[in-house]
């Protein structure tokens, strides 16, 4: 391939036909296979998928950062009518920073711990421009306030370890754009950090992009962030791209079985658990030496065609009327898009029932002693402050926020994995704040149990799967030998739907989402009346969340259990939950039925997060607010209102009562709580986040 | 910073007075006493003689009371006899009975009289420092640079040749403590009758007897590159092999680090992205290392300070442990503690000061 | 009278003598290639070829000791003939029926044959270190987890026991504790006592923690452990073993103490530090949350997922106590003299290394070369075990 001289409206970046292969000692392993794409000048391209479909793959193969293993083994990447794929080293390392920069997901991780900020930007244009200290250090100094971060000369001489997480991304972006470069590869930018601060950034990207004429390739697993940021976007699945199109037509007028059921697996704010419930992806994604025959996404289609799908390989079709609009199926032409779901299973709602578990003014205070060697002053966290709830059995309760609110310290105490500070929790009439889980009976501890967030982390690593829920089984005193608690493991297989014949695996050879499966049994082996689900689908892809989703649900419902959801995403919390509580700095801001919670009168952080939250569909109007600045520490919030240095209302409340006193708590309509200064004529004149279109 | 400091310090003063505890009553036990009893008075000693011996030269009463006097924290004893000449601690060798200080422990730098050498302890202690000073300064100036070179080189690109070869070397002067490299450094370089000697003499490229010398001794007067590089290099062996592991091993993690990465998409040229974004973070752990290898040293300046006849402190602790020198075993001991507590200070402070990610209260 | 043997003739007299080791070798190596895939990490290790290299190594020592009686030439402790420090290869003169002919690889200043000493040299080793080094491990996992997982004052105070041991120069604690003086005053048993009841404590917690909830279950398991490890704890402790069949002579218990007591803090901080990564996995709240022993969650929800780097550690820690125990006898402490053990063998050569170096080179070489084995086994082992 020759390289051809380029001009402005000519594409910035076009990958044909790129294959990536990485390269173990038993076979080669396929990562991406026959993927093109085209990004203009000025265009932001969104690349989305599950984990493990090659979207990282294709940005490492155009920056030509493979590692040892990996090989493009066909097809061309061209940057500006360059060929990139036959490049030395060293033209290569000439491109590398000054024409593409790229942005990853955990910033902390990108930063070089040991170099000053400011070091760390000037060394990009002292490289490529040959520029001197001073200047580069002046221009640093510029981009830092370009990306709007307070104080530049102070943030130029800190170490990366002194900034928070949203600092820190702030400040790769600013290393990217040191030298304008023509083209930004941004990898999950946002996936490491806090919905709120996610907006901010997101803003940022959009705006720099705009101001800089930046072309963008953005890689995200989320739908909403991609029809946030981008103009154009190409669905990925298992190493192919399988639908590209510009944004609004992929997602309104979506021409592959892949992408439709990616859309209807999420959460959308039209879906409702039991008139509207998510569908799932059967099936598993195939693994790279496993992929079928065919079309890769045939097991798993609803409109698959023996014959004709599992033949030969299918190869992406344009579709004629749009704008560049392409599909990898090759009966697009065929399928009626736009009928409704065929098997829509409306389920009955689970009855509300009596309280089990009631919290009165529970606090929890940590002392830790600040500094690292033990020295310093002890200082006191506050990690929940005077909780009062209920909650009632059938129930679903959502505990939404986002880090450091104490969300999961809640859990720990209610586990009695830690005891309170004061206040009361009563669990079936039973006291049981003070009451470590030593000393709670056996019925206690297995009527309460949890599923926790990492799949990857929630089973022992070296025990058997069913001899994990035996376990669980012998210890909660459940069936008299061991010949009956096999048995009874085998039923526990079978409420989580998974094979029997998975006993006898060990963890490594199962999904996430298997994994997690194997956490809910685990959970339910003593037939638990309350379940703590911390983040339980959070880490998994999203078509495989809605099945670990429905699940829950399903079990729920048969059982009459009281499910406490502690979740960040508003989506999912919207979908499955009866109540929400909303949590900052370890107050409860807001609570009320889900209804209540996401319509106005908001409290104002809940106002923000509903904003914040990207949402995957066209039809939504969506208020922008974004909030200013980071969330304290919890070693040392602000006086007054915890969220008074982020409010956007502030000035409604006279007298700067926010600064000095701490909002009481305030009954709205109905069971609607709210912990705020604002008067209620201002709660009353709040308008709505969300919108759908047309409404 | 200070609080740390005055904290870290004082747990080590009282590391020190443990440790030192433990080697007073080690070197104090009854069967060590009787032997001194009848090395210093007579072979042919009764029991009973033996017994009185050891309580008439202050080796009575109570083992701690014994400590805090050899500290110096009690008053030494004194004994007058029948004759009315009175004996003590602090009367026989240092003056006279009449003005004879109270206190005489180490802490008033009263080390006590080595029973080998004839000689008071602190001269002993502080010939055979300056003569092992020298071998360590050898040794440091030889292993520190070699292991840290071998160390990035290898772990600079995990896997490729040069971090085969390097590794294989350095696993194998692991598996050679000094004993082993001595032994054959020595047959090799300073044999007569095999190694390299009888060749080069055979070829006429040799006029002396063999290349090296066999021992170390004429290196007390005057330090040559034939009498010192085979025991510098057989204690730097081994180090080599263990800083130079640590070495890559931290090396290759920071090798694979996101911020590495960045760096190189960022354009930065290989040696720079090496020496300007990897060394420093690379370096913290080998640092700590070097300085908690001197336990290790001392071993190895033992071992080849016996093997190679080097009167330094190492020669010195096994003459006094082999001749049941008491004094001088607990001055020795007393030095080689403090050595490693302080190494180990040393140690610490430089992680503070080399990781910018740990912020002092 | 016959002439000396080349080096050629001596390395294939050499080779002859270790034929049951090449036999074993051979067959180990064909059957764990054969069923490679069936055999877990120890299945891995054929993929490196550093650790192949380290695992023959390592296996052609243990051989070595196992068939030593079949492969040494002389009585290793006998004295032959009249010449002292024959050289390589040296027929041996003036012995009525000489059990071998040559001196293969020499003999020392008692002329006593080189070759054989060596290879009963491994034999000594290798009861001791592997032995020595899973005592010492055995204490450092009972110490490190409770200090890992509960932290606190525990942590502090064992930490700082642990550092204690540390501070101190080996060298001079095996000069203050490996002594003739100190056997009489006891304290090698009181250590053994103390350091030898541990692996008792640890099989008992291990099955307690385990078997709680079928009472019958565990009585049974607990109490036969008691009564072997009691039996056996007797005898290497106290050497009051009643049937006589666990013993340690005095000797050799003061050097296995030692060697125990310098390695344990070590370990200790290993353990302690894993168990401080592992302790906040999911799984282990998920234990915590089922309400079951700390203990439980220690030996069998932590332990078993750090067995990796333990494992490496191990082999690492066999080598480094093989060092010990040649520094040991280097230094003419604690072991008998005419032992055929490495070390002693090496300090017994020194004294002619400049004229006759074959004595102490010999058992030098032997040394590293099981070091060597070793490192390259810990070596393959962790790569392996990173990968996949």
């Amino acid at each position: 391939m020759t390289d051809t001289p380029w001009d402005p409206s000519m594409p910035i970046l076009e990958i044909d036909q790129l294959s990536i292969s990485f390269f173990t000692r038993m076979r080669e392993i396929p990562a991406v296979m026959d993927f093109s794409c085209k990004v203009m000048p000025g265009e932001a391209m969104g690349l989305v998928g599950e984990s493990g479909c090659g979207k990282s793959t294709v940005a490492l193969g155009v920056m030509r950062d493979l590692g040892k293993n990996g090989r493009i083994t066909g097809g061309s990447i061209r940057f500006k009518g360059r060929e990139l794929t036959t490049m030395t080293e060293e033209q290569l390392r000439q491109l590398r920073g000054s024409e593409i920069a790229m942005i990853y997901q955990e910033p902390m991780a990108s930063l070089n711990p040991a170099m000053k900020i400011g070091a760390q930007l000037i060394e990009v244009p002292m490289i490529h421009q040959g520029m001197g200290r001073a200047e580069a250090m002046a221009l640093a100094r510029q981009i830092v306030e370009d990306v709007r971060l307070p104080d530049p000369d102070r943030i130029l001489q800190a170490f990366p370890h002194q900034l928070s997480g949203g600092q820190q991304q702030r400040i790769v972006i600013a290393m990217a754009l040191m030298s304008k470069p023509a083209l930004l590869i941004l990898d999950e930018p946002t996936t490491a950090l806090d919905v709120t601060v996610e907006a901010g950034i997101v803003d940022l990207v959009k705006d720099l992009g705009r101001k800089y004429g930046t072309s963008m390739l953005f890689i995200s697993h989320n739908l909403g962030l991609i029809l946030d940021v981008c103009d154009r976007l190409c669905v990925m699945y298992s190493g192919e791209a399988v639908e590209t199109g510009n944004v609004a037509q992929v997602f309104d007028k979506m021409r592959h079985p892949y992408t439709q059921a990616l859309f209807r697996s999420i959460p959308l704010p039209t879906a409702h658990k039991t008139s509207r419930p998510l569908v799932a992806i059967p099936g598993n994604f195939p693994l790279p030496h496993e992929r079928p025959n065919g079309c890769n996404f045939g097991p798993r289609c609803d409109y698959f065609a023996e014959g004709r799908c599992d033949q030969a390989d299918v190869r992406m079709s344009a579709l004629p009327e749009d704008d560049r609009h392409a599909s990898r199926c090759l009966r697009w032409s065929e399928i009626d898009w736009d009928a409704p779901l065929a098997k829509v299973v409306t389920k009955e709602k689970a009855a509300i029932g009596e309280v089990v578990l009631k919290m009165e003014d529970l606090k929890k205070y940590y002392s830790v002693s600040s500094g690292s060697f033990g020295g310093g002053d002890e200082k006191v966290v506050k990690a929940n402050e005077t909780l009062t709830f209920e909650a009632r059995a059938g129930e679903t309760l959502a505990i939404v926020g986002e880090s450091g609110c104490g969300k999961s310290t809640f859990a720990k105490v209610l586990m009695g994995l830690e005891t309170a500070t004061s206040g009361s929790i009563r669990l079936f009439d039973e006291n049981v704040q003070s009451t470590p889980i030593q000393q709670r009976n056996t019925d206690t501890v297995s009527s309460v149990q949890m599923v926790f967030q990492n799949p990857f982390d929630t089973l022992n690593p070296s025990m058997t799967v069913g001899r994990q829920i035996i376990r669980a089984l012998e210890i909660f005193k459940q069936g008299s030998s061991d010949a009956e608690r096999h048995a009874r493991m085998l039923e526990l297989m079978d409420l989580v739907k998974l094979p029997r014949a998975f006993a006898d695996r060990m963890p490594r050879q199962l999904s996430g989402g298997q994994k997690q499966r194997v956490g809910i049994a685990r959970a339910f082996a003593g037939g638990a009346k309350v379940v703590v689900a911390d983040e339980p689908v959070s880490a998994l892809d999203v078509s495989v969340q809605a099945a670990v989703t429905d699940l829950l649900m399903d079990i729920q419902r048969e059982n009459g259990t009281t499910l406490l959801f502690i979740s960040h995403d508003l989506s999912i919390v919207r979908y499955l939950s009866d109540r929400v509580m909303v949590m900052y700095l370890g107050h409860v801001v807001e609570m009320g039925t889900t209804d209540q919670v996401f319509q106005p009168p908001y409290h104002p952080y809940t106002e923000a997060l509903l904003s914040a939250v990207p949402i995957a569909d066209t039809r939504v109007i969506r208020k922008r607010i974004v909030l200013e600045g980071d969330i304290p520490s919890a070693m040392n919030p602000p006086p007054g209102c915890p969220f008074q240095t982020r409010c956007r209302w502030k000035d409604q409340v006279p007298n700067g009562l926010c600064d000095r006193e701490m909002p009481p708590v305030r009954q709205l309509q109905g069971a609607h709580q709210i912990k705020c200064h604002l008067s209620d004529e201002i709660l009353a004149g709040m308008e709505p986040v969300i919108k759908l279109a047309g409404e | 910073m200070l609080k740390f400091l005055i904290r870290r310090i004082s747990v080590m003063i009282f590391t020190a007075l443990v440790l030192t505890f433990v080697v007073f009553f080690l070197t104090n036990l009854p069967p060590n006493l009787e032997k001194l009893a009848r090395s210093e008075g007579s072979v042919r000693m009764t029991d009973d003689a033996v017994a009185s011996w050891i309580v008439e030269n202050g080796h009575g009463g109570p083992l701690l009371g014994r400590y805090a006097e050899w500290l110096g924290l009690a008053p030494g004893w004194t004994l007058t006899d029948e004759k009315g000449v009175t004996r003590g601690r602090c009367i026989d060798v240092y003056a006279e009975a009449g003005s004879a200080p109270t206190f005489c422990g180490i802490l008033q730098g009263n080390w006590g009289i080595s029973t080998f050498a004839k000689e008071p302890v602190g001269d002993v202690l502080g010939r055979s420092l300056g003569a092992t000073g020298w071998l360590m300064f050898w040794v440091m100036m030889v292993m520190v640079p070699a292991s840290l070179v071998i160390g990035i080189l290898s772990g600079m690109r995990e896997g490729a040749r040069t971090d085969r070869v390097l590794s294989v070397f350095s696993i194998a002067s692991t598996a050679t403590p000094e004993y082993v490299s001595g032994v054959i450094l020595l047959a090799v370089f300073a044999s007569v009758n095999a190694g390299l000697s009888p060749l080069l003499r055979d070829w006429g490229l040799l006029s002396d007897r063999t290349l090296f010398y066999g021992t170390a001794t004429s290196a007390m007067d005057k330090i040559t590159f034939w009498n010192f590089a085979l025991p510098v290099m057989t204690i730097a062996l081994y180090g080599i092999g263990y800083i130079s592991r640590m070495t890559r091993a931290s090396m290759t993690e920071v090798m694979t680090q996101q911020y590495i990465r960045t760096a190189r998409l960022k354009g930065v040229r290989f040696r720079d992205v090496v020496l300007r974004h990897a060394l420093r973070n690379a370096l913290i752990a080998p640092f700590t290392v070097i300085m908690l290898q001197f336990p290790w040293l001392l071993n190895g300046v033992v071992i080849t300070e016996l093997l190679f006849n080097y009167k330094g402190f190492g020669w010195t602790l096994v003459q006094a442990a082999g001749n049941n020198d008491i004094d001088l075993l607990l001055g020795c001991s007393v030095v080689a503690v403090l050595v490693v507590l302080i190494t180990q200070l040393i140690s610490d402070i430089g992680y503070v000061f080399l990781n910018p990610r740990i912020r002092l209260a | 009278m016959q002439d000396a043997l080349s080096w050629g003739g001596i390395i294939l007299r050499i080779l002859q003598q270790f034929l049951p080791v090449w036999i074993a070798l051979i067959a180990t190596f064909a059957l764990s290639l054969r069923f490679k895939r069936h055999l877990g990490l120890f299945g891995k290790l054929f993929d490196s070829p550093v650790g192949m290299i380290g695992l023959a190594l390592v296996l052609f020592w243990v051989f070595t000791a196992l068939f030593a009686n079949m492969i040494i030439t002389m009585d290793p402790i006998g004295q032959f003939g009249r010449t002292k420090n024959p050289l390589p290869g040296l027929p041996l003169t003036g012995v009525e029926n000489p059990p071998y002919p040559y001196f293969l690889l020499g003999g020392d200043h008692l002329a006593r044959d080189v070759f054989s000493r060596m290879v009963m040299g491994a034999r000594e080793v290798l009861k001791i270190a592997p032995f020595a080094t899973a005592f010492a491990f055995m204490v450092g996992v009972t110490l490190g987890l409770p200090a890992g997982y509960f932290g606190g004052k525990l942590d502090t105070a064992l930490s700082f026991l642990a550092n204690l041991v540390l501070a101190f120069p080996v060298i001079l604690l095996f000069y203050l504790l490996v002594t003739p003086e100190i056997r009489d005053t006891g304290i090698p048993v009181y250590l053994a006592a103390v350091l030898f009841i541990f692996p008792v404590i640890f099989t008992c917690t291990v099955l307690n923690s385990r078997f709680h909830t079928d009472p019958p279950k565990r009585n049974l398991m607990i109490g036969v452990t008691l009564v072997i490890g009691l039996w056996a704890y007797s005898g290497l402790a106290f050497n009051l073993d009643p049937l006589g069949i666990w013993s340690m002579g005095p000797n050799l218990l003061n050097v296995f103490v030692s060697v125990v007591f310098v390695n344990a803090p070590t370990v200790f901080r290993i353990v302690r530090g894993l168990v401080l990564d592992i302790k906040a996995r999911d799984y282990v709240a998920a234990g915590q949350t089922r309400g079951e022993s700390a203990w439980y969650i220690m030996l069998w929800e932590i332990l078993p997922n750090a067995r990796g780097p333990l494992i490496v550690d191990f082999c690492l820690r066999i080598g480094y106590t093989t060092i010990l125990l040649g520094t040991l006898g280097f230094f003419g402490l604690g072991v008998t003299p005419e032992s055929p053990d490495w070390g002693s063998t090496i300090n017994a050569g020194r004294k002619l290394l400049l004229l006759y170096p074959h004595a102490a080179i010999v058992p030098a070489l032997a040394l590293m070369s099981l070091v060597l084995g070793l490192n390259l086994l810990a070596d393959g082992l962790r790569e392996e075990s990173l990968k996949d």
